[in-house]
C-alpha cells in the first residue's frame, strides 16, 4: 500500500508541478498575478478534445494543437488586458482585477460554447488498463505524466540557462527597463512568455484530462487554489521551487488522505502555504527578494 | 361620400377582426392580399369602377373574399367553443446555469405529457394546458422573483418546480403564502413540503430509496463490510451520505472506513489505496456524476475488482457515469425511481415519444415531470374548474400510474410508498435490472 500512494502521490504532484511551473513563469516575469492562468488549463484541454474529435487528430497531434491554441489564446488576452496596464505603469491591484473580471468572462464564454457538462476524451485514445510494475498498478496515462513533466521541466531549464532568449527572459525579470535599454524586445519576449506559460497550463490541462476523464469548463478553478500555495511556498517566480513544492504538496495530500484522514486532505494545501510563509517567507529556495526566474 | 364611408367601416371592422384574431386566437394576421381584395370589393360595391372590371370577376372576388373571412372566423369561433382559455400552469426550472442539465430534462418531460393531454383534448372538458416558463438558473433569489411574477402577472393556477431543493426552499413559501399549489419533480431534500399546504412534491426523497437500494444489493451480493464515501462540501451529498450510514447500521453492515472528498476533486487515489487494503465486499458512495464518474474508474485502476459493487446514491443515476468510466462502470448499483428500459408499454411508448421529439434518451427528471403533468391534469379535471383552492384539495387525493409506477400523495403530501424504486446495476455501459 506504502508503495502503491507514493506513486499516487508522485503522480498528482506532477501535475501540480506543471500547473505551478508555468504559473510561478508569469509572476516572476511579468511581475503579474494573472488569475486568467487557471482559464487556460480549460482551453487547453477543450482544444485537445476538438482537435480529437472534430479535426480526427492524433494523441500526441491534439496535445500540441491544444497547447498551441491555449498559448495563443493567452497572448492575444494579454495583449489586450495586461500590456496597456503595463504601458501605463498601473500598480498591481489593477492587474489583479482586471484578470479578475477577464477570468469571469472566458469561463462564461465557455460555459457557453461548450456547455457545463463534463466531457472526456474518447475512450481507446490510450489504454486506461492499469499495469502491474512490480508492487504497483499504474495507467500508462499516469507515467506519460511523470514523464512530460520531468521532461518540460529539464527542457526548460536549459531553455531558461542556455539559449538567448531565456537569458532575455531572466533579463526582463531582473530589470525590465534595464533589459529593453540593452537591446531586448521587451514586448516580444513578453508575449512569448505569456505563451510559453500558457502552454504549459494547458498541457497541465490535457494530462488531467486524460488521467481524470474530466474536462470541463472550470477544471482549472481548483487548481488555482493549489497553484497558489505551490507557487508561494516554492517561492514567486522560482523554477525549482515550483517544483519541488508542488511534489510536495501532492505528497503531503495523498499521505493525509491515506494514513490520517482524507477529511483533512483540504486543509493540507492552507496549512502548506501558512507554514511556509512563516519559516521561509521567500520561498523554498528564496534569498531576500528579486533574483529569480 | 360613399366611398369613403365604406372604406372606413371596412377598415374598422378589419382592425377589430384582425386584433381579436391575433391576439386570443394566435391566429397568423391577416394577410395584405386580403386587405387589397377587400378595398376592391367595396371600390366595386361603391359603383366607382364597375366599368372596369367584369361582372364575373366581382362576383369570384366576392366570394374569393367571404371565404377569406369566413374561414378564420369560423376557425377562431370553433376554437372558442372548445379551448376557451387555456389553463395557465407555471413552471420554475434551471434552464441556464449549472443546473441546466437537470431543468432543461424537466422542460423536456412537461412539454411532451402536455402536448399529449391537449391533443387529448386538455383538461376541464376541453381546456388546452399552456405552460408559462422561468428560468431560475440555479439561483434562489430568482426562483422567488419567478414565483411572484408568475402568480402576480401571469395569473398561473399552480406552479410546477423549481428544480433544486434549495430553491424550493425559497419559493416554496411565496406560492403558499398566495394559496397557489407548486409542485417540486425533482427536490429530494428533507422538510420540502413542511414550508406549507400548498407545497407538494413527486419526487421520492432519497431517504426512501436508498434503503430499498441497500437492501437489494445486501440481499444479492450477501454484503457484511463496506467503505462509505462521499463529498462533504455538498448539502445534497451530505444527506445522502447521513441515509446511507443510518442504514448501513440497520441492516448490520459494517462499515470499514468513511472517506470524503470535495465535489471539484478530480483524484481520489490516496483514499480508493487505502479501501483497497481494507478488502471490503462494496463501496457505498454518495456523490455527484461528475466526481462519482471519476471515483468508479480510479477505483478499478486501482484494481478493486468488478466483483466488488459500487452502491450509489440518487447522483450515480445519470448516463454520465457509463460515460466518463467507460468500462469501469459495471458493477455500479444504484435504486431509481424510474430506468430507461423499465417494462411495460407506457415505458416504451414515452421513450420512444421523447427520442422522437428530442433526438435523445430521456432521463430519469424528464420521467418524474412527465408523470407529474399527468397527476396536474387528472387533478384540474377533479377539481371541476381552475380554482388554486379546489385544485390543492384534488391534488392530495391523486392516484396514478405512470412511468414511476404506483404513486399516491401521503398526507405530508410526498410520494406515499417507495414500490416504484427499481434497484439497477450497469453492465456494458447500460443500466439493467438487478435480479
Amino acid at each position: 500500500m506504502l508503495s502503491q500512494q507514493l506513486f499516487n502521490a508522485l503522480v498528482l504532484g506532477s501535475v501540480y508541478a506543471l500547473f505551478a511551473l508555468g504559473f510561478t513563469l508569469t509572476f516572476g516575469v511579468l511581475k503579474v498575478i494573472n488569475l486568467l492562468y487557471g482559464f487556460y488549463v480549460a482551453v487547453g484541454a477543450f482544444a485537445a478534445l476538438v482537435g480529437v474529435q472534430s479535426l480526427g487528430l492524433g494523441l500526441w497531434a491534439a496535445g500540441l494543437f491544444g497547447v498551441v491554441v491555449a498559448g495563443v489564446v493567452a497572448v492575444v488576452c494579454d495583449t489586450l488586458l495586461l500590456t496597456p496596464l503595463r504601458r501605463a505603469r498601473a500598480p498591481e491591484l489593477s492587474s489583479l482585477i482586471v484578470t479578475l473580471g477577464g477570468v469571469l468572462l472566458m469561463n462564461s464564454l465557455m460555459h457557453i460554447l461548450f456547455g457545463a457538462e463534463v466531457r472526456r476524451f474518447p475512450s481507446g485514445l490510450l489504454s486506461q488498463e492499469a499495469v502491474h510494475l512490480g508492487p504497483l498498478l499504474v495507467a500508462p496515462i499516469q507515467l506519460v505524466i511523470v514523464a512530460t513533466v520531468f521532461v518540460l521541466v529539464a527542457l526548460l531549464f536549459v531553455f531558461m540557462e542556455k539559449t538567448r532568449l531565456g537569458t532575455a527572459i531572466r533579463a526582463i525579470a531582473e530589470r525590465p527597463d534595464t533589459a529593453a535599454l540593452m537591446g531586448v524586445n521587451v514586448g516580444l519576449v513578453v508575449s512569448f512568455v505569456s505563451f510559453l506559460s500558457a502552454a504549459l497550463s494547458a498541457a497541465a490541462g490535457i494530462l488531467i484530462g486524460l488521467n481524470f476523464n474530466a474536462v470541463q469548463p472550470y477544471m482549472g478553478e481548483s487548481m488555482m487554489l493549489r497553484g497558489f500555495a505551490v507557487i508561494i511556498v516554492g517561492g514567486l517566480g522560482d523554477i525549482r521551487g515550483a517544483l519541488v513544492a508542488g511534489l510536495g504538496l501532492g505528497f503531503l495530500e495523498v499521505m493525509t488522505a491515506g494514513y490520517v484522514s482524507s477529511n483533512l486532505k483540504e486543509a493540507v494545501a492552507f496549512s502548506a502555504l501558512i507554514l511556509g510563509l512563516w519559516l521561509r517567507p521567500a520561498g523554498l529556495f528564496g534569498k531576500a527578494s528579486g533574483k529569480r526566474a | 361620400m360613399k366611398l369613403s364611408y365604406h372604406l372606413g367601416l371596412m377598415s374598422i371592422a378589419f382592425q377589430v377582426l384582425a386584433r381579436f384574431l391575433r391576439c386570443s386566437m394566435r391566429v397568423c394576421p391577416i394577410p395584405l392580399f386580403l386587405w387589397k381584395e377587400a378595398i376592391v370589393f367595396f371600390a366595386v360595391d361603391a359603383n366607382l369602377s364597375a366599368s372596369s372590371v367584369p361582372p364575373e370577376d366581382i362576383m369570384h372576388r366576392r366570394v374569393l373574399l367571404a371565404a377569406a373571412i369566413a374561414l378564420p372566423a369560423a376557425a377562431a369561433i370553433s376554437g372558442l367553443a372548445w379551448a376557451a382559455d387555456p389553463v395557465k400552469v407555471g413552471a420554475i426550472e434551471c434552464l441556464t446555469g449549472p443546473a441546466a442539465k437537470y431543468g432543461t430534462m424537466i422542460k423536456a418531460g412537461f412539454d411532451l405529457a402536455a402536448e399529449e393531454i391537449n391533443a387529448k383534448g386538455g383538461v376541464l372538458k376541453g381546456r388546452s394546458i399552456e405552460l408559462i416558463y422561468e428560468d431560475s438558473a440555479a439561483q434562489k433569489e430568482q426562483a422567488i422573483n419567478a414565483a411572484k411574477k408568475l402568480i402576480g402577472r401571469d395569473h398561473v393556477v399552480a406552479i410546477l418546480g423549481p428544480t433544486l431543493s434549495n430553491e424550493m426552499f425559497a419559493a416554496g413559501p411565496v406560492a403558499n403564502e398566495r394559496a397557489i399549489p407548486i409542485i417540486g419533480t425533482s427536490n429530494t431534500a428533507k422538510g420540502i413540503t413542511e414550508i406549507g399546504e400548498y407545497v407538494f412534491r413527486t419526487s421520492l426523497p432519497e431517504s426512501d430509496v436508498l434503503p430499498v437500494t441497500l437492501k437489494k444489493t445486501q440481499a444479492k451480493y450477501g454484503i457484511k463490510k463496506v467503505a462509505l464515501l462521499y463529498s462533504n462540501d455538498d448539502a445534497f451529498t451530505k444527506s445522502g451520505f447521513d441515509v446511507f450510514k443510518e442504514n448501513l447500521e440497520k441492516l448490520g453492515i459494517e462499515i470499514a472506513t468513511i472517506e470524503t472528498f470535495s465535489v471539484k476533486d478530480t483524484d481520489f487515489s490516496a483514499q480508493l489505496t487505502k479501501i483497497k487494503s481494507l478488502n471490503v465486499d462494496a463501496l457505498v458512495v454518495s456523490a455527484l456524476a461528475e466526481a462519482g464518474g471519476g471515483l468508479v474508474l480510479q477505483a478499478r485502476q486501482l484494481g478493486i475488482p468488478k466483483t466488488v459493487p459500487i452502491i450509489g446514491g440518487n447522483g450515480f443515476n445519470s448516463p454520465k457515469i457509463a460515460e466518463i468510466a467507460g468500462d469501469a462502470a459495471d458493477g455500479v448499483v444504484i435504486g431509481s425511481p424510474w430506468f430507461i428500459a423499465k417494462e411495460g408499454a407506457q415505458n416504451k411508448g414515452f421513450v420512444e415519444a421523447f427520442r422522437k421529439k428530442y433526438n435523445q434518451e430521456p432521463d430519469q427528471f424528464a420521467a418524474q415531470a412527465y408523470d407529474t403533468m399527468y397527476i396536474l391534469a387528472a387533478a384540474f379535471d377533479r377539481a371541476g374548474e381552475a380554482d388554486s383552492k379546489k385544485l390543492r384539495d384534488a391534488l392530495t387525493k391523486s392516484e396514478n400510474n405512470g412511468l414511476l409506477g404506483p404513486f399516491r400523495f401521503g398526507a405530508d403530501r410526498s410520494p406515499a410508498t417507495a414500490e416504484g424504486v427499481v434497484v439497477t446495476t450497469i453492465k456494458g455501459g447500460k443500466f439493467t435490472l438487478l435480479q
